[in-house]
């Protein structure tokens, strides 16, 4: 029987997985799929919980998240884009310019 | 006059003008690449708020001793915010003072070569926001145009200033800002204290003034928030260090309006807010400022002595002269207080002709060094004509306006403060040993000709400048009645008014001390007997829409 | 209670008749137009200048004159002009007021003034920017005429530092030399220090009497504690000493000589350095009350009149002998002032108008013909080149050494009479008085002994100098003339035929002696002159080793009498050096480092400390991340203990 525990477990490994990849990661493509990573994971978790309390609250707040997603992805690759032909790189570490 | 709001007409006019100075196509770059008809623009809106001006100087009721030509006008009212104006015997003539300088400001502009419409815009708005602090009768309407003087004038020292713009303009800005923030909270403890007394806020001067109840002790607090914000403005002994900075680095006609006006706003929220509103923090406090003020006059003209930047002498001498006002005012009696408001204008006059005078050397020579002139009078001797007489207006010679304003400070303080006073009068002497010694070593002596052989003379513009001021030198000095005639009957009733209250409030012996649960919006809203809360008004009043 | 009668005797003199409207103001305005006309006229025609205001001087005399006749006995015109400002409970009046004593001080001022006016044509003949000195000379009558008009403490302190003004510009009136310049702006502040002391004399009136008017202040006058009468006396006291040049103050008067020699004639000698005798002639019911104050203005008196005519004995420049002089008869005018004799401080004060108005401008005279050479050891023999000259200054040098019948004699004589007795009316006079007197007579000798050197040595013997002296012109002998008749006469006829005593008793306490001396009796009253003017006639014409001889005798004596005791050496190092090191030390220690350092200093602790935290802000997206995660582990695990 698969519980609810498993798929928490899966969501942590998940999350655990996006947040090392944010964190020690340079490429900027790469660091943008970790945050999705993450997203998927709460998301996994939030249908997880829905299922066991038998109502539609965490498919709700999945369907925002994803929402929410898909904006992101369309400004973080726009702002990739931009990033690359300015420093002919997608390296996170070349774009500290705001920083003196 | 019926029907045209005259106040709100002579502050925002200007405005108008600055506008304007934009939206004309003539005064476009393409079609005015010298700034010449931004200039005659810039010019005629304020000949025309002088006119203005002088219009409600003719129409003024000196004998009325509370405000005239009065307009209110609700802003907030949840918040009782109005914008409300007026002008009574004390504001007049500092508003002519202002209205009268703009447009020889203008005229001098000429100095001025980059940038003309920025530069004439900030000017006109700055005499907006000048205007607009003299004239507001609301304390949060008068926060508002108190700091929207700082924005012109930052610009003004920062643009067209000189080598050290950045550092002074930045020492200006945020000095005042650091006094008047301290004076905002100041605004808001009182206007809730009124709050929590009468159930309702307000903003009104007047309303504060007479509902106002406060103990001692935080009287003293907020007279103290009051005093640093309008000392530093002043600028009083321990923080005046903005002041030479400042007047070095702006251009000729930031120095006149800045010492012209700016530093006046300082002595008159002393007057206007100060010691109205807490009278026994001023009675406290009242000792130490004298003492300040003395030890300003003494200081300022000792450390003009050593200068040899003429704008810096200058400066440090605004640092004196302006000890005198508020020598005078602080002594509290009519005598005094008249000269203080008299001096204010002398000052304004011969300092701001002061600057000029400089000016007019700088954009010849393109230096403020004393050492770099010398014999002058032989050279330039019209300039050196009216260099004189400024420099013995400023030293108060009798029969020049500064003799009136000195005399009455200190024949008025001395009836207060007799000690300090005769310390004040060093400074008598002392302005006579910087001024006369700055005049010898620039104008006499071996004219060195491959310095400054091709000097000229005045030329019929600048003399257009200097005339009205040369001739107010006279007037004022010869002929003071008329105006003192109009600010007496004010400052007479002002006087009583204040002193009275500080004789009651004194003797009522307030045992009320402050307890902050009383200020909390409940015992507001309790105390509104079922008035709803400004808040909740708010609140309702969106749930309706 | 001891004051009450001395009360009421000064309220008993200021009760005059008062005649309201005559316009008294026209005698002072004559000259200010002039000095207009003057520069404006006189910068198209040079020469115009000065006939412009000479005719404004002499018709401001007419007009002096011309009230002077009207006035009636113990009573006075009044000419309020209008009301100069009000505020609170000071009110000032533009008040001109006639009575006595204005009468002879505006006689002086626009008889002498216009005679100087007249000279000065001559002297400043070729003078490129004369319109400008015939300005400010007319500009200083005006001055002067407000100050000896003014009916309040006030108008007269217009006219105090207008003329201290015109001071200022006529002694650096060649300002290209900046020696002279810096000698006029000296004159000004020491003049300033003391207008302080006039100021805070006026202030404490004001506070406890409630009025600045003459007569008012007359008639309110008393009641006061003798110790505010005496500070007040002192104040103004201090005032007195810096316009007429008394010890402390008395250093800018030797230095004023650098001005044009009618200037010297005109304000450094006959008016305006009187105005501080005036004062305390004005001002007497006050002083009479604080008979403390009485005995320091004696003492200062008396030490600077000696000083003074010690550093006369020694010094070489015709003006600079003259200057001393004149701070030294100051010196005399204070004494009778102090001794309570102020109308015979008001007597001597016109008489030395006459003999020194007369040498100076006899020096002026000199000095022209000398091309500007002003060292008495370049002169010698002019008496034979310049007759008139040498005549009408051997005329005043008779007077100020005040030998009988000559202007001087009468005047002094009074003084020391007045010493003797002053402890009749100041019982702390008691002890001093003949000490006084002894002193007094010893400065008499000294005075006619180097008045008559400097004659000497200019007119007899033979011309020791390099250039060709002459004659003066017409207009400059012509001054001289009047003025000489005047030292020669003036003194005789004030004392008997017209009783300045009797005429001035009605404004100032007249003690009469009645004596009238025989002429043989003052023949032998002027033993010190006679003393003096023998002992130098001796010296410098007969024995003319000697001099040379005395004054190697105790070189440090002669030295420090050279050196003018070194009073601008002493007053540079004690205090203009120090206050101006200071001021120095003031504006780098205390502005630039103590209060800027405070100001900057905060906004560097602001700055520092942002660079310190900024490093925490790298730039790196990686690091943000891992802070956001940590801080997300810290609140997650912070809940779940708490």
């Amino acid at each position: 029987m698969v519980s609810v525990n498993h798929y928490l477990i899966l969501s942590l490994l998940m999350f655990s997985i996006g947040v090392t990849g944010f964190v020690i990661r340079k490429n900027a493509i790469v660091v943008f799929m970790c945050v999705e990573l993450m997203l998927n994971a709460v998301n996994i978790a939030f249908v997880a919980f829905a299922r066991m309390h038998g109502n539609l609250d965490g498919e709700i707040a999945v369907f925002m998240v994803m929402v929410v997603a898909a904006a992101e992805a369309a400004v973080g690759l726009a702002i990739i884009i931009a990033l690359f032909r300015n420093a002919k790189s997608v390296d996170t570490d070349d774009a500290a310019e705001l920083r003196l | 006059m019926e029907g045209l709001p005259l106040l709100s007409t002579i502050i925002f006019l200007p405005l108008l003008g600055a506008v304007m100075l934009y939206l004309l196509p003539v005064c476009k770059p393409a079609s005015d690449s010298d700034g010449e008809v931004s200039r005659y623009t810039a010019l005629i809106f304020s000949l025309m708020t002088f006119v203005l001006s002088v219009i409600l100087l003719v129409a003024f009721v000196p004998e009325q001793t509370d405000m005239q030509f009065r307009e209110s006008a609700s802003w907030i009212p949840s918040f009782g915010i109005h914008y409300q104006l007026g002008v009574d015997g004390i504001s007049i003539l500092l508003v002519l003072l202002t209205t009268f300088l703009m447009p020889i400001i203008i005229l001098a502009s000429r100095s001025v070569k980059d940038g003309v419409r920025a530069y004439l815009f900030h000017m006109l708005a700055l005499e907006t926001a000048m205007l607009g602090t003299l004239l507001a009768t609301d304390v949060f309407l008068f926060y508002i145009f108190w700091e929207l003087m700082l924005a012109p004038m930052y610009f003004i020292i920062g643009i067209w200033g000189g080598k050290r713009r950045i550092y002074a303009t930045l020492k200006f800005v945020l000095y005042t800002v650091f006094g008047s923030l301290l004076m905002l909270v100041a605004i808001f403890y009182s206007v809730n204290a009124y709050a929590a007394l009468h159930g309702e806020y307000t903003f009104d001067l007047a309303k504060l003034q007479e509902g106002l109840v406060l103990s001692r002790n935080v009287q003293i607090w907020l007279f103290a928030a009051f005093a640093l914000a309008f000392g530093i403005k002043v600028p009083l002994f321990p923080f005046h260090t903005w002041l030479p900075d400042a007047h070095v680095e702006a251009p000729t006609g930031g120095s006149v309006v800045l010492a012209g006006v700016l530093l006046k706003m300082g002595l008159y929220g002393f007057i206007r807010f100060a010691y109205p509103l807490f009278p026994l923090g001023a009675q406290v406090f009242g000792p130490y400022l004298a003492l300040l003020a003395v030890i300003g006059i003494v200081y300022g003209a000792l450390v003009a002595w050593a200068q040899s930047d003429i704008k810096k002498l200058v400066a440090y001498s605004s640092v004196s002269h302006l000890g005198y006002c508020v020598l005078g005012f602080v002594a509290f009696n009519v005598a005094s207080t008249t000269g203080s408001l008299y001096q204010m204008l002398n000052h304004g006059i011969s300092t701001g002709a002061l600057f000029l005078l400089v000016g007019v050397l700088y954009d010849r020579k393109h230096t403020r060094l004393i050492a770099d002139y010398g014999g002058l009078a032989a050279k330039v001797p019209v300039f050196a004509f009216l260099f004189l007489v400024f420099t013995l207006s400023s030293i108060a010679l009798p029969l020049t306006n500064g003799f009136i304003g000195e005399f009455l400070i200190l024949s008025g303080s001395f009836q207060t403060f007799p000690i300090l006073t005769a310390v004040a009068v060093i400074g008598v002497i002392l302005g006579a040993i910087y001024m006369l010694g700055l005049y010898m070593k620039t104008m006499y002596g071996e004219l060195d000709e491959s310095k400054n052989g091709d000097l000229t003379d005045v030329n019929s513009r600048e003399l257009l400048v200097f005339t009205p001021l040369f001739a107010l030198v006279f007037v004022m000095g010869i002929m003071p009645g008329p105006f003192l005639r109009v600010m007496t009957p004010t400052v007479e009733s002002y006087v009583q008014n204040v002193q009275a209250k500080m004789v009651t409030v004194a003797q009522e012996e307030l045992d009320y001390d402050f307890n902050p649960a009383e200020f909390s919006p409940d015992t507001v809203l309790s105390k509104r007997r079922g008035e709803a809360s400004p808040l909740a008004q708010v609140r309702f009043e969106g749930g309706l829409q | 209670m001891e004051h009450s009668t001395v009360v009421e005797s000064a309220q008993h003199l200021t009760h005059h008749v008062t005649t309201q409207g005559a316009a008294l103001g026209i005698i002072a305005l004559l000259p200010l137009v002039g000095s207009f006309l003057a520069f404006v006229i006189g910068k198209k025609n040079r020469d115009s200048a000065g006939w412009i205001a000479t005719l404004a001087a002499a018709l401001s005399f007419g007009c002096v004159l011309n009230y002077f006749f009207a006035l009636p006995e113990g009573g006075a015109f009044e000419h309020r002009v209008f009301e100069w400002f009000s505020a609170g409970n000071i009110s000032v009046d533009f008040l001109f007021r006639f009575d006595q004593l204005t009468a002879v001080m505006c006689l002086v001022v626009t008889g002498i003034g216009s005679l100087i006016h007249l000279y000065s044509i001559g002297y400043m003949a070729e003078d490129e920017s004369r319109h400008r000195f015939f300005c400010y000379l007319n500009l200083f009558l005006f001055s002067m005429l407000l100050l000896v008009l003014g009916g309040n403490l006030l108008v007269l302190f217009v006219g105090w530092e207008g003329v201290g003004l015109c001071s200022y510009l006529l002694i650096g009136f060649w300002f290209k030399n900046l020696s002279f310049a810096a000698a006029g702006k000296k004159a000004f502040i020491v003049n300033r220090i003391g207008d302080a002391g006039f100021l805070l004399a006026i202030f404490l009136i004001l506070l406890n009497f409630g009025t600045i008017d003459f007569v008012e202040l007359g008639q309110r006058i008393g009641g006061a504690s003798t110790e505010l009468y005496t500070l007040i006396a002192l104040c103004l006291f201090v005032g007195a000493t810096g316009k007429s040049a008394q010890i402390p103050l008395f250093v800018w008067l030797p230095d004023a000589m650098a001005g044009p020699t009618p200037v010297s004639a005109l304000i450094h000698a006959a008016t305006m350095v009187t105005a501080g005798v005036y004062l305390l002639a004005r001002m007497h019911y006050l002083f009479v009350l604080a008979p403390l104050a009485m005995v320091v203005v004696c003492t200062v008196a008396l030490l600077t009149s000696l000083v003074a005519a010690l550093i006369a004995l020694v010094q070489n420049d015709i003006k600079k002998v003259l200057a001393y002089s004149t701070v030294s008869q100051l010196g005399f005018m204070f004494l009778a002032a102090g001794a309570g004799a102020y109308w015979v401080a008001v007597f001597h004060l016109v008489t030395h108008a006459f003999f020194k108005a007369c040498l100076f401008l006899g020096s002026g005279s000199v000095i022209h013909a000398c091309h500007h050479e002003q060292d008495m050891r370049e002169m010698g023999g002019l008496g034979k080149i310049m007759p008139w000259t040498a005549a009408t200054y051997w005329i005043s040098t008779l007077a100020i050494a005040g030998i009988a019948p000559f202007a001087g004699y009468y005047s002094k004589h009074h003084i020391i009479t007045a010493l003797q007795t002053s402890g009749e009316s100041n019982s702390l006079m008691l002890a001093y008085g003949e000490c006084f007197a002894t002193v007094a007579t010893v400065v008499a000798v000294l005075t006619a002994f180097y008045m008559t050197r400097s004659a000497c040595m200019t007119f007899l013997g033979s011309y020791r100098g390099h250039s060709h002296p002459h004659e003066s012109p017409k207009t400059m002998v012509l001054p001289l003339v009047v003025l000489a008749f005047l030292a020669f006469v003036g003194g005789y006829l004030l004392e008997h035929q017209l009783s300045l005593a009797g005429y001035l008793h009605s404004v100032l306490p007249v003690h009469a002696h009645g004596e009238s001396e025989g002429f043989l009796a003052s023949l032998l009253h002027s033993w010190p002159g006679f003393l003096g003017v023998g002992l130098a006639l001796l010296l410098y014409t007969k024995l003319t080793v000697v001099p040379a001889k005395l004054y190697g005798l105790v070189p440090p004596v002669s030295k420090l009498l050279a050196d003018k005791f070194y009073f601008d050496e002493i007053y540079d190092f004690l205090i203009v050096k120090p206050l101006y090191l200071f001021s120095f030390g003031l504006w780098k220690g205390a502005d630039q480092a103590v209060i800027d350092g405070s100001v900057n200093g905060t906004a560097a602790v602001v700055d520092m400390t942002g660079e310190v935290v900024r490093v925490t802000e790298t730039g790196q997206l990686r690091h943000y991340g891992l802070f956001m995660f940590a801080a997300g582990v810290f609140i997650t695990i912070f809940y779940l203990i708490l």
